[in-house]
This record gives structure tokens, sequence and C-alpha cells, in this order.
């Protein structure tokens, strides 16, 4: 079972430390993990995605909340919610291929913004399935010569929010 | 330092730090001193409220912070220099952590500007006690210290307590520093926020669940100690007429002599609680954490049974075992609603329970807790610790350290009041006792205090021999000497086909003599026919520390003892029975 952990915490250093800390040492998975102060530079948001039975991700959810610096979070995929994340790709580009890889990202609806003679830079945000399906296609057409993805963002649909 | 009532007075860190330890009634500090902490040994010799323990081994600092912890439910004080003063605690801390013992750890650093250097006695000591710790802290800033000092000690001692650590970089504590003194009374985190009443819709149902149950049984644990609930879970139990099982972190929090209590449970629980549990169709958790070392295989753990779980840690419920009524919140305020409810139910409600008292009563009468006296010369441990139990009629702190020595404690010593019971129940840790028992004495000096230890424990941390001749600390010490690392041998024998790997003691010291060389007085117990002699003597003996060497069969085994992956009932009774 695929979720996204969404904690909102004390920007405080070691806050990320125990975070991880604690997936290592109670043997959970970390999927991604992003993390960045929000508009009030004291708290951070982190969102993690991560996979387990019922049981574990009820653990993962109380030993976070557990953790002093944790002021609150929620469990994204209990309820609609948008999920993005952003990916850096580098692709070989010369001759035929330079169209061929022009042609799948405006597929896919991303963007090339580094152009070399023989490589193109694209930058595409989506769902995790999204940039697999993408990777999986410009793989076809190209040789990859570097992949940087940020791991996923995200946040409620709707009213719900989680703030102070 | 006079000062006008206006302005407050300006201090050192170093006295900013004993001036809160101060306000937060700090009596005792366990420790010992090195290059990053001479700031505050300094502030430390220039006030007189605070007395300090020199320990001669870091990690017997942090077990006599941990005891007087146990003993009193206040936080203890460790102060520590980096580098190996700081790492040769982490046992300590770590056996605190497990227990979730409150326990304040103040650790020296080097030089702010001199981390990350590799500096001399330099470790990344917020790192290395990550895993074991509640919580810790840095000071980045002298002026910081009262408050950093005020959270220590609100997040060791509330929820569920347990050790924080503060690191302290040595020029945060520097003499020359002049800063305003104010302590927070009161301290508010939005991140922190500990749950201070159960929900009453569960307590309700729990209630509704607990009166119509036919085969009850009150699970105890540690939580009844720590969150002070034994006065409320013994009305309750009275009230209800229901048997009561203690674990081993739990003793004491229900009296043991009474007649609805069965006794431990778990892997060296008695065959009435284990048959108790196995057969109950309804279970009351207090504060107790389904360890693996009471449920034998979880898969198998109590099938009949709906459980009801009180716990202040939403993170223990329904961990290891699934739970059909949890409920989240300070054992006591929920036991005092339970008690409420109970009271205004009406004796129709509640169902008979009369059958299950008679199950419970003839899995009694089996008696397996009697051990064999007839076949051998030697004392049988078993009874050097009932013979303990009589002499101090039952009422001594007893402290213990672990392996054999460490069940037969928590099965012959009947523990009918809580907080007498210091013992490493979550992470086993050797060279526990001694020092705990130190740091109970220090605190009871007119009480009866009895480390009740192994000849292979107690030389983990012998060396405080040393300083209770310094502090004064006249312990009992009963070494029960089998020669060998009895609970390791044990299992050799079960599991290995007694093959002794490495668990024979060659070349012990003489403990009397060992006892005399260190100040104090050392006893010899070798026959059975010396035993009552020679503890009476030990305990006449009220100002002296006494080492008793007490002789003991080195066959015994402790029983009953669970089968591995099997259910809570599947026990061996002796070396030929199993049920």
């Amino acid at each position: 079972m695929r979720r996204i952990i969404s904690v909102l915490m004390e920007n405080e250093s070691g806050a990320l430390s125990r975070v991880v800390g604690l997936f290592a040492q109670r043997g959970y998975n970390i999927d991604t993990l992003t993390v960045a102060p929000t508009e009030d530079p004291s708290l951070s948001r982190m969102t993690l995605v991560t996979h387990g039975n019922e049981r574990v991700i009820e653990q993962i959810t109380k030993q976070l909340n557990k953790l002093i610096e944790v002021v609150k979070l929620v469990d994204l995929t209990e309820g609609s919610h948008v999920e993005r994340e952003l990916l850096l790709i580098k692709v070989r580009a010369t001759g035929a291929q330079r169209e061929e890889v022009k042609r799948t990202v405006d597929i896919f609806r991303g963007q090339i913004v580094d152009v070399m003679p023989n490589a193109y830079t694209i930058q595409l945000t989506g769902t995790s399935d999204k940039l697999d399906a993408f990777i999986e296609s410009v793989i076809n057409a190209t040789t990859i010569m570097e992949v940087v993805r940020s791991g996923v963002s995200g946040i409620a649909r709707g009213e719900k929010t989680l703030a102070l | 330092m006079s000062n006008s009532d206006t302005s407050p007075e300006l201090l050192s860190g170093g006295e900013l730090l004993m001036r809160s330890l101060q306000e937060e009634g700090v009596e005792h500090i366990y420790g010992y001193p090195g290059g990053a902490v001479l700031h505050i040994y300094d502030a430390l010799y220039r006030q007189d409220k605070i007395k300090h323990i020199l320990v001669r081994h870091e990690q017997a600092a942090t077990h006599m912070a941990d005891a007087y912890a146990r003993a009193t439910g206040k936080a203890g004080v460790v102060l520590l220099t980096s580098g190996p003063g700081a790492t040769n605690g982490v046992t300590g801390i770590a056996t605190a952590h497990m227990d979730s013992i409150p326990m304040v750890v103040l650790t020296g650093q080097v030089m702010s500007w001199l981390i990350g250097d590799d500096a001399f006695q330099e470790t990344d000591m917020l790192g290395i006690s990550r895993p074991v710790v509640k919580h810790s802290m840095t000071v980045r800033d002298p002026m910081d210290i009262p408050i950093i000092i005020k959270k220590a000690f609100h997040i060791a001692q509330t929820g569920r307590p347990g050790p924080v650590l503060v690191d302290i970089p040595k020029d945060m504590t520097a003499p020359n520093g002049q800063f305003p003194f104010e302590y927070p009374d009161k301290i508010k985190m939005r991140s922190y926020n500990p749950v201070q009443r159960g929900h009453s819709g569960q307590i309700k149902k729990a209630v509704a669940e607990l009166l119509q149950a036919k085969k009850p049984i009150i699970y105890a644990g540690g939580g009844v100690i720590l969150g002070r609930a034994s006065g409320e879970l013994t009305e309750l139990a009275k009230m209800l007429n229901f048997p009561v099982t203690n674990t081993l972190m739990g003793l004491g929090g229900y009296p043991a002599t009474d007649r609805q209590s069965v006794g431990m449970l778990g892997m060296h629980g008695s065959y009435e609680a284990n048959m108790a549990m196995h057969n109950a169709d309804c279970i009351l958790a207090v504060g107790a954490r389904f360890d693996d070392r009471v449920t034998n295989a979880a898969s198998k753990f109590c099938p009949h049974a709906k459980i009801i779980q009180i716990d202040i840690d939403p993170s223990s419920i329904s961990k290891n075992v699934n739970v059909d009524i949890p409920i989240v919140g300070p054992v006591r305020s929920v036991l005092k609603e339970m008690i409420g409810m109970v009271q205004q139910s009406e004796a129709n409600e509640r169902a008979n329970i009369d059958l299950w008292w008679k199950d419970i009563t003839s899995w009694r009468g089996r008696n397996a807790s009697a051990y064999r006296t007839d076949d051998s010369l030697l004392l049988k441990p078993q009874a050097v610790v009932e013979k303990l139990w009589e002499l101090t009629n039952g009422d001594a702190y007893i402290t213990s350290d672990v392996g054999q020595h460490q069940m037969f404690a928590a099965q012959y010593y009947k523990f009918d009041k809580p907080n007498r019971w210091i013992n490493s129940g979550g992470l086993g840790t050797m060279g526990f006792g001694l020092p705990a028992a130190m740091g109970v004495k220090l605190n009871f000096p007119d009480s009866e205090v009895v480390c009740i230890t192994g000849e292979g424990s107690i030389q983990m941390n012998i060396q405080e021999l040393s300083t209770c001749k310094q502090y004064d600390l006249p312990v009992k010490i009963l070494t029960l000497n089998n020669g060998y690392l009895g609970m390791v041998k044990q299992w050799q024998d079960l599991n290995y086909e007694s093959r002794y790997s490495n668990i024979y003691l060659d070349s012990l010291p003489d403990f009397v003599k060992l006892a005399e060389a260190y100040g104090h007085v050392g006893i010899r117990i070798e026959k059975p026919s010396d035993l009552d002699g020679g503890l009476r003597e030990a305990l006449a003996l009220k100002d002296r520390l006494v080492f008793l060497d007490v002789l003991v069969e080195p066959t015994e085994h402790v029983y009953p003892m669970q089968v591995p992956n099997g259910s809570m009932c599947d026990m061996l009774l002796s070396k030929t029975e199993r049920t």
C-alpha cells in the first residue's frame, strides 16, 4: 500500500535526522522524501512517500506523531489530494532524435529548459506515475544521461489544510 | 551577588544551568567531570543546594539517576563530559528509554566552533543517542539554558516519560558570560501536548465489556507504576473481583500477596497467570505494551479474549497485538473514570465469575512455583530470595541485574507496594543492580535496599563499591553465585544440548575479601543451614555495606518457562514437565 504522509514540523536542526532515523531504526520504507520551510520560517513541511501494510502505516503515523518536533501530520492518501513531482532529465539529442524527443516532451507537456548541440535538459512535473511513463517513453527515443527527481509533494483537495 | 528587585541577576552559562536545576528541585546530580564540563563543575562547586555524586564509571551515574526516578517518579539528573564520558552513559540512557524512565542527561560538548573538526573528545552525542532518547537538544546560546532545561524536565516527566539529553558546548557555560536569569514557570510547546484524559465513550464501552466478561483478567504493566495508579488499579480490581497479573515492570502495582493476584505473567510468569491469560474472554491491559516476553507468539496470544488497552502512548496500542477497545490516556484518570462507572452500574449488569475463580483456584492448586529442595546440599536460589522476603517483611527496595537471579527475585519476592522493584526490564542491562541500589539508598537512607544479583552481573559495575564507601551507602548486595552465566546456561541446556559455550566464570575473585578491600563487610554463605543466620547478620549491620556471596545450586533452571513460538500457556514447568 503506497501512502503519502504530509508532516508539519518545527524547522529545527536535527528534526529531519530524527524522521530519517526513525524509519531506519524501525525498518520502515522511505520511497521519497521532500522537505522545505513554509511561509512561516519556524515550520517545515515534509512530504513522505512510504509503503507497507495497514498496521505498519498506522505505526509510522503514530511514531512520527511521537517525535517532539512534529506538530501535525496527515495521511493524504486517505482523502482526495493533489500530488506532484518534478523531474529534470538530461538526454542525448542528435539528428532525428531531436525531433522525436521534442514530440515526446510535448505529449507529456514538459519543457525543454536547456539546449545543447547534442543534448536536451527536460523539465516535467506530474504524478510519479506520469514521470515513470515519460522516462519509459523517452528511453525508446534516445539515451538518458542523467535523471533527477524531487520526490513527491502533496496537498489535500478542497478546504482541508494541514496548518497550525 | 546582590541585585535590586527589578533587574534580574546576571550569571554565566554554568550558573544559569545550576540555577535552573535548583528551580527544578534537583537534589543530586550523578556524574563524572572532564574537560568539556569543567565550567559546569566549577559552577556546581560554587553553590550548595545540589550535591554531586562522583561515580567510578559513567554508566553507573546513569543507572543511579534512573533508579532514583523509578523509586520517586521524578527525573534523575546525569552530568557527563563529552566523548567517552558521554558514550559510557549510552547503555544507561538506553536502559531508561526502554522502560520509559524520566531522566535528564547533560553532556558536555567541545567548543561550538570546533564541532565537526574531530576535536579532542568530540562525539556526535545527539546522533549517537537519537534512537534511545525521548528527545534531545543542543545549547546554541547560553541565554537559552533556562528554557532548554525547563523543556527537558517537562518532556522527560510528562506523557510517556523518558530520557532527554541536552548537549552543551563548552563555550556556552564559560564563566565570563553575563546573562539574566529568569526561570519560566510554565512551558507550552505547540508540537508536544500529551493526552490529559481518555475518551469517555471508549471508557464506557470498555466498562460495559468488563461487566459482562465471564473470564476477565487485568494485565497491569509498568505504566501503572509510572502513572502512580496502583491505588486506582487496586480499587477497580477489588470492586470487580477480577484476577490481576503484573508484568515484570509492573510488579508492586497490585499487591502480590493479595488473594486476587495471580503473580507475574510471561516467559517466566506463574502457571496460573499464563493459564488465566490464555483462557480469558476479556483482558484489561493497563499501562502494558504486549512485549514479546509477555505474549510469546503474538499470533497465538489469548485467542478467546476481547482486549481493552489503556495506554498514554498511542503507538503502544495495537503495536504487537490487535486491540478491540483502545483507550489513549493517563492510566490513573482512566481508571478513576472506570471506577465511577462501575460504582453506578447495577448488580444485575455484572456477570457471575465464580466459575472463573474455580478455574484459577485449580491452576493455583497445581502449585507450579514450588521448587525441589531435597536433592542438593547446595542452596536453592529461590529459597534465598524467599528468605530475604521473609526477613525484610516484604518491604525492602529490591534492585536486580539481569539473568536467573532477576527472575527468581521477580517470582519469589512478593511486592505489595509500587516503586519497590527496580530492574532493567526492557533492555535487560547487566550491571544495573548495584548503581540502582545506590541511587535508591541515597534518597531513602532509612529504607532497606538490597541488590539481588549474580556473580556475572555484579562484576559489570563492581567498581562502584568505591563510590558506596565515599558517600556512605550501606546497601546490601545479595549475589546468587553459581559460577555460571545462569540464564545463558539454561538456554544452552534447553536448546544446545548443554554445550556450555563461554559461560563458566573461572577465576572469580574472593568477593568477601574484595568487599573488605573496598572497606565494606563480606559474608559468604555456603550451605542451607547458614542462610538464615547470614542474612540476619547482614541486615543487622544497618550502617555497613554488606556483600553476601551466596553459593547456590548451579544446575537450577527458572521455571515456568514459556516454550518458544507457543501460546501463553505452552510452558515447561520443570526439567521434566510440560503443559
